[in-house]
C-alpha cells in the first residue's frame, strides 16, 4: 500500500495534463488540412515540382502534413486516379485518414530518390520546428540553417515569433537571414547581411563574400549600403572566429600544460630533494595509467553499474601503485647512489627499461583500451569547430586540485617542512634532527605517487602502452628547469607557459618545428637565467 | 714541449699497451682479412661476412665509447646526446652513398629514391656537392663538429653542467630525431638511407670492401686510442681532470674551463661523426632511430661497464655490451631490455669503476701502480672536505 500511494498521487497530477494535451491536439487537427494545390503537385508533377510541393507541405505544418511527409518517407504514399492516398497495412486511406475503397495494388506508389529524401528532411525539420521537445527543435533549426529556401521563410518567421530558447532563436535567425540574402528588396538584404554578422561560423562568412566581389569592375551587389554592411559583418565574423580559435588554442595549451604540470610536480620534488633526475619518472606515469586500466577491469567485472566512476577509484590506486614502485626504487637502488647524480641518472634509466619491459610482458606490447566515462566525454562547443572536450576540462581541474594538495603538503605539514629543509640544505637539516633518509624515501614516494596521478589523467586522453612515458621525461624536466628547482609557482608558470607557447607554435609551424623551437628557447633562456624563472635568492642561490 | 709530437706520443704508452696495440693490429689487419678472404668458406677458421660486419660495427661503437670516455671520464661531462653526432656523421656520409647509387635505384632516376617518391624535382640546396667523396669527408667532420661547438659554447659559457647538461643534450638528440623523422627534412624520413651500392665506384657488398672498411675502423680505433692517451696524459688532460674534480678552484687559479671543455667536447663529437661515417657503409642503413635518446644513453653504459677515465675500459665495455646484445637479441629478444636495465643498475651500484676497476681490485693493492692502463677513477677522498659543499652534491657529483 505504501508503495503505490505516490504513484497514485502522480497519476492524478498527470491526468489533467493529459486532458489538456488531448484538447490541444484536437485543436491542431482542426486547422491541419494540407494545401490542396501542393497535394495536386505531389500527385502529378515531375520531380522538381514534387520537391517544391514537399517543402510547401512542410512549411504549411499541421497533423495532415506530418502524416503525408511520414508516409512519403516510408514509401507508403501513392497516387490513385490523380489523388494522393496512403497505403498502410493493406488499407488505402486519403491524407485525412478516411478510408478509400480501392485495392492497394491499384495505387501507384511514389518513388523516393535522394533529392526527394533531402526535401523530406527539410520538410520534417520545418514540422519539428514547432515541436514541444527543445532538442528536436534545435536539431530542426540546424537542419533548416543548412538547407534553407524561400518556401520555408514563413515557417522560420513563425518560429521566431514563438521561440523562447535563445540558442534555437539564433540559429533560426541565421537561417532566415540566409534566405533573405537573395531577396530582391535591398532593405531585406541589408537586414539579412547585418543579422549574419552575429554568426561565428566560417561558412557564413563564405556566404557573405560574394557581396564583396566584382564582375568586370561592377559590384555584384548593387547597393552600397548592403556592401558596407557585408564588409562589417565579414570583419565581425572573422574577429569572432579568430577569438574562438585563440581561445581554443589557449585551452589546448593549458590542457597540455596541466599534463606537463602533473608530470613535472613529482619530478620537481624528487629532483629538488635529492638532486637526482629520475629517468624512470615517465614510467611512473605509465604505472599510474596501467593501474587505471586494472581498476577499470575490476569495475567491469565486479561493479558494472558503477563503471562510470572507475576513474575516481583509479586516483588513489594510481597514486599508491606508483608510490609503491617509487619506494622500492628508492630503497633498493637510489639510496646507495646519493651524491652521484649522474650515476643515479643511469641507474634510473635502467629501472625505466626494466619497467617498460615488465609492462610489455604483463600487459602485452599493444596499447590497452581505456574508455572515457560518460561524464567525461563530449565537450563544450565554443564556436563552429572549436570544441573544449570535457575530459581535458576535467584534467585541468584535476591538475589544479593536485597542485593544491602538493602546496598544502609542502607548506602546511611537518613532512613538507622537512622536505623543504632537505632541499635547501641537506647537511644542516640533518644536523638539526631532520631524519633525512626517511624524508628522502617519503619525498620519493610522494613524487612517484604524483606521477601516478598524472598517469591516471593521461590515461583519459592518450594511448596507454608500455612506452607511453618515454616522451615525458624531457618535457617535464624542461618544466622543472624553466620553473626553477623546488619552486611550485615556477613549475606552474613554466608548465602552462610551455603548453600554450608550444600549441601556438604548433598552429604556426607544425608540431616538430614547434618542439625544436621550444627547446632552442629553453636553452637560450637558461643562458640568461640559469636558475629558472623564479630563482632562489640569497645564500641558496649558488649551487 | 720541445720533443717532437711523434716521440711524445710513443713515450706515453707503457710497454704492455704497445704489445696490446700490436696484437690488435695483427688481428685486424692480418688475421681478419686472411680468415675472411683467403680461407675457404668451410674452413674451421673462416670468418663469415656476418662476423666481419658485426665486429666492424662494434669497432665503430668502440670509437664512440672512447670519445664518450674522453668527455665523461676525463672532463666529467655526461652527454646523453652522443648518438646525435654519430648519426650526423653517418648521415653526412650516407648522402654520398645515396648519390653513388646513381640510376641503380628502384626508380632508375638521378635523384635518390625517397626524393622521387616525394615527387621532388631537384636536390635540396644542402645536398649540393654530396656526390663528391672529399666533400662528404669534410661534412662528416664539420657537421658534428660545428653543431657541438655552437651547442657547447652556449652550454659551457653559462656553466650548465651535471644532470642539466645531460638532459639538455638528450633533448637535443630527441629534437633532432623528430626533425629527421619528417619527410620534408630531406633525409629520407622514417626509412633514412639504405640500399647503398658502392663507394668510389667499388661495390659496397664485396668481401674486399668489407675487409677494407673493417681495417679502416680498426685503424680509426687505434688512432683514437693513441690520440686520447696523448691528450689525457698531457698538460691539457691534467687541467681537464682538474676541471672535472673541482671546477671552481680551476677557475680561481686562472684557467678558463670554457676553452678546455669546448675543445674536448667538439673533438669528442667529431670522433663520433667519423665512427658514424664508417658505421653506415658496414651496416648498410642509417635512419633517425640512431638518434633516439635510448641509443645515446646506451653509449654511457658501455663506458660505465668498462670503467670511466681509462680509455681501454671504454673499448672493453663497448665490446662486452654489444657482443651480449647481439647474443641476446638473437637468442632471447624479450630479455635484452631486462638484461640491459639490470646492467645499468648493477654497474652503477656494484662496479663504480667498471670491469677495469674490478680487475685491478682483484689483482691486489699494488696493481694500479704498475698497471697504468687501469688508472684508478677519481678518488673524491683526495679533496679536503672543508671548503666544499655538503658531500652529497658538488664534491662527489663531479666524480659521477
Amino acid at each position: 500500500m505504501k508503495r503505490t500511494s505516490p504513484w497514485a498521487q502522480r497519476a492524478w497530477l498527470i491526468l489533467p495534463l493529459l486532458a489538456a494535451f488531448l484538447l490541444l491536439a484536437a485543436a491542431g487537427q482542426a486547422r491541419a488540412a494540407v494545401d490542396e494545390g501542393a497535394l495536386q503537385q505531389l500527385a502529378t508533377g515531375d520531380f522538381g515540382a514534387r520537391i517544391a510541393a514537399i517543402e510547401a507541405i512542410g512549411a504549411g505544418g499541421g497533423e495532415e502534413a506530418r502524416r503525408v511527409i511520414a508516409a512519403l518517407g516510408a514509401g507508403e504514399l501513392g497516387v490513385l486516379d490523380g489523388r494522393v492516398v496512403i497505403v498502410r497495412d493493406g488499407r488505402v486511406t486519403d491524407v485525412g485518414g478516411a478510408v478509400v475503397e480501392a485495392a492497394p495494388d491499384a495505387v501507384d506508389l511514389l518513388r523516393v530518390n535522394n533529392r526527394v529524401r533531402r526535401a523530406l528532411a527539410t520538410a520534417n525539420a520545418a514540422l519539428d520546428l514547432s515541436a514541444d521537445d527543445a532538442t528536436r527543435r534545435l536539431a530542426a533549426a540546424q537542419t533548416l540553417r543548412d538547407n534553407a529556401s524561400e518556401t520555408l521563410l514563413p515557417v522560420l518567421e513563425r518560429a521566431l515569433e514563438s521561440e523562447q530558447d535563445d540558442a534555437i532563436r539564433e540559429i533560426v535567425l541565421l537561417a532566415a537571414a540566409k534566405v533573405n540574402l537573395n531577396a530582391d528588396d535591398p532593405a531585406k538584404r541589408l537586414k539579412a547581411v547585418t543579422a549574419l554578422g552575429e554568426s561565428s561560423d566560417p561558412a557564413v562568412k563564405a556566404l557573405l563574400e560574394p557581396f564583396m566581389a566584382q564582375d568586370n569592375g561592377t559590384w555584384r551587389e548593387p547597393d552600397a549600403l548592403v556592401r558596407e554592411a557585408a564588409a562589417a559583418s565579414i570583419a565581425a565574423i572573422e574577429r569572432r572566429v579568430a577569438v574562438a580559435q585563440n581561445i581554443g588554442t589557449v585551452f589546448s595549451g593549458l590542457s597540455l600544460g596541466s599534463i606537463l604540470l602533473l608530470a613535472a610536480l613529482g619530478l620537481a620534488i624528487t629532483y629538488g630533494v635529492m638532486g637526482v633526475i629520475n629517468m624512470a619518472h615517465g614510467e611512473l606515469l605509465m604505472v599510474g595509467a596501467y593501474a587505471t586500466f586494472v581498476v577499470q577491469g575490476l569495475f567491469r567485472a565486479h561493479l558494472p553499474e558503477w563503471v562510470d566512476w572507475y576513474v575516481v577509484a583509479a586516483i588513489p590506486a594510481g597514486f599508491l601503485a606508483a608510490a609503491a614502485v617509487g619506494v622500492v626504487m628508492e630503497r633498493s637502488v637510489l639510496r646507495f647512489l646519493y651524491g652521484r647524480p649522474l650515476e643515479s641518472l643511469l641507474a634510473t634509466w635502467g629501472i625505466s627499461l626494466v619497467l617498460i619491459q615488465a609492462a610489455r610482458v604483463v600487459f602485452g606490447p599493444q596499447n590497452v583500451e581505456l574508455a572515457n566515462p560518460v561524464w567525461m566525454s563530449g565537450g563544450v562547443e565554443l564556436a563552429a569547430g572549436v570544441v573544449l572536450p570535457w575530459n581535458r576540462i576535467v584534467i585541468l581541474g584535476f591538475a589544479a586540485f593536485v597542485l593544491f594538495l602538493v602546496w598544502l603538503m609542502m607548506n602546511r605539514t611537518r613532512l613538507g617542512m622537512f622536505v623543504r629543509a632537505v632541499t635547501q640544505n641537506r647537511a644542516m637539516a640533518g644536523c638539526v634532527g631532520v631524519p633525512t633518509a626517511r624524508v628522502d624515501t617519503l619525498a620519493f614516494a610522494i613524487g612517484a605517487g604524483i606521477a601516478g596521478l598524472g598517469g591516471v589523467a593521461l590515461s583519459q586522453i592518450s594511448n596507454v602502452g608500455p612506452a607511453m612515458g618515454t616522451g615525458y621525461i624531457v618535457d617535464s624536466f624542461m618544466v622543472v628547469v624553466l620553473g626553477g628547482v623546488g619552486q611550485l609557482a615556477g613549475a606552474v608558470w613554466a608548465a602552462m607557459g610551455l603548453g600554450i607557447v608550444s600549441k601556438f607554435l604548433e598552429g604556426w609551424a607544425g608540431a616538430v618545428i614547434a618542439k625544436i623551437l621550444v627547446l632552442v628557447f629553453i636553452i637560450a633562456f637558461i643562458q640568461k637565467r640559469p636558475q629558472g624563472i623564479f630563482a632562489l635568492k640569497g645564500r641558496f642561490a649558488d649551487n | 714541449m720541445r720533443t717532437p709530437l711523434t716521440v711524445r706520443l710513443f713515450a706515453k704508452l707503457p710497454r704492455a699497451g704497445w704489445a696490446a696495440l700490436a696484437l690488435f693490429a695483427l688481428f685486424a689487419w692480418v688475421w681478419v682479412p686472411v680468415a675472411h678472404l683467403a680461407l675457404p668458406a668451410d674452413h674451421a677458421l673462416h670468418l663469415s661476412s656476418y662476423w666481419v660486419s658485426l665486429l666492424g660495427k662494434i669497432l665503430c661503437y668502440m670509437v664512440v665509447a672512447v670519445a664518450m670516455d674522453l668527455i665523461w671520464g676525463y672532463a666529467g661531462i655526461l652527454s646523453l646526446g652522443h648518438g646525435l653526432f654519430f648519426a650526423l656523421g653517418g648521415y653526412a656520409f650516407g648522402m654520398y652513398l645515396m648519390r653513388q647509387i646513381g640510376r641503380d635505384g628502384s626508380y632508375g632516376a638521378d635523384l635518390p629514391d625517397f626524393m622521387v617518391f616525394l615527387d621532388w624535382k631537384e636536390l635540396p640546396w644542402y645536398w649540393t656537392g654530396s656526390d663528391s667523396f672529399l666533400w662528404a669527408l669534410l661534412l662528416v667532420v664539420a657537421v658534428p663538429g660545428l653543431l657541438a661547438w655552437v651547442f657547447g659554447y652556449f652550454a659551457f659559457r653559462s656553466r650548465i653542467k651535471g644532470v642539466y647538461f645531460a638532459i639538455i643534450t638528450q633533448a637535443l638528440t630527441y629534437a633532432a630525431m623528430l626533425l629527421f623523422f619528417r619527410n620534408e627534412t630531406g633525409f629520407g624520413g622514417n626509412n633514412g638511407f639504405t640500399d647503398f651500392k658502392r663507394i668510389l665506384g667499388y661495390g659496397i657488398t664485396t668481401p674486399e670492401m668489407r675487409v677494407i672498411l673493417f681495417a679502416l675502423s680498426a685503424a680509426l680505433l687505434a688512432g683514437v686510442l693513441l690520440l686520447g692517451r696523448y691528450l689525457v696524459t698531457s698538460r691539457f688532460g691534467r687541467v681537464l681532470t682538474a676541471i672535472r674534480d673541482a671546477e671552481s678552484r680551476v677557475m680561481f687559479i686562472g684557467y678558463n674551463p670554457l676553452h678546455y671543455k669546448l675543445f674536448i667536447w667538439t673533438l669528442s663529437a667529431v670522433l663520433c661523426g667519423l665512427a658514424g661515417a664508417l658505421y653506415v657503409p658496414q651496416v648498410g642503413i642509417i635512419n633517425p632511430s640512431e638518434m633516439s635518446p635510448a641509443n645515446s644513453i646506451e653509449i654511457a653504459v658501455w663506458v660505465a661497464v668498462g670503467g670511466r677515465g681509462t680509455l681501454v675500459g671504454a673499448v672493453l665495455g663497448a665490446g662486452i655490451v654489444n657482443l651480449a646484445k647481439s647474443w641476446f637479441t638473437v637468442s632471447f629478444p624479450e630479455y635484452w631490455p631486462f638484461f640491459l636495465g639490470f646492467l645499468f643498475i648493477a654497474v652503477t651500484l656494484f662496479l663504480p669503476n667498471g670491469v677495469i676497476g674490478l680487475w685491478s681490485k682483484l689483482r691486489g693493492r699494488h696493481a694500479p701502480a704498475t698497471e697504468e692502463e687501469a688508472e684508478p677513477a677519481p678518488a673524491p677522498a683526495a679533496e679536503p672536505a672543508v671548503l666544499t659543499a655538503p658531500p652529497t652534491e658538488s664534491t662527489r657529483g663531479a666524480a659521477a
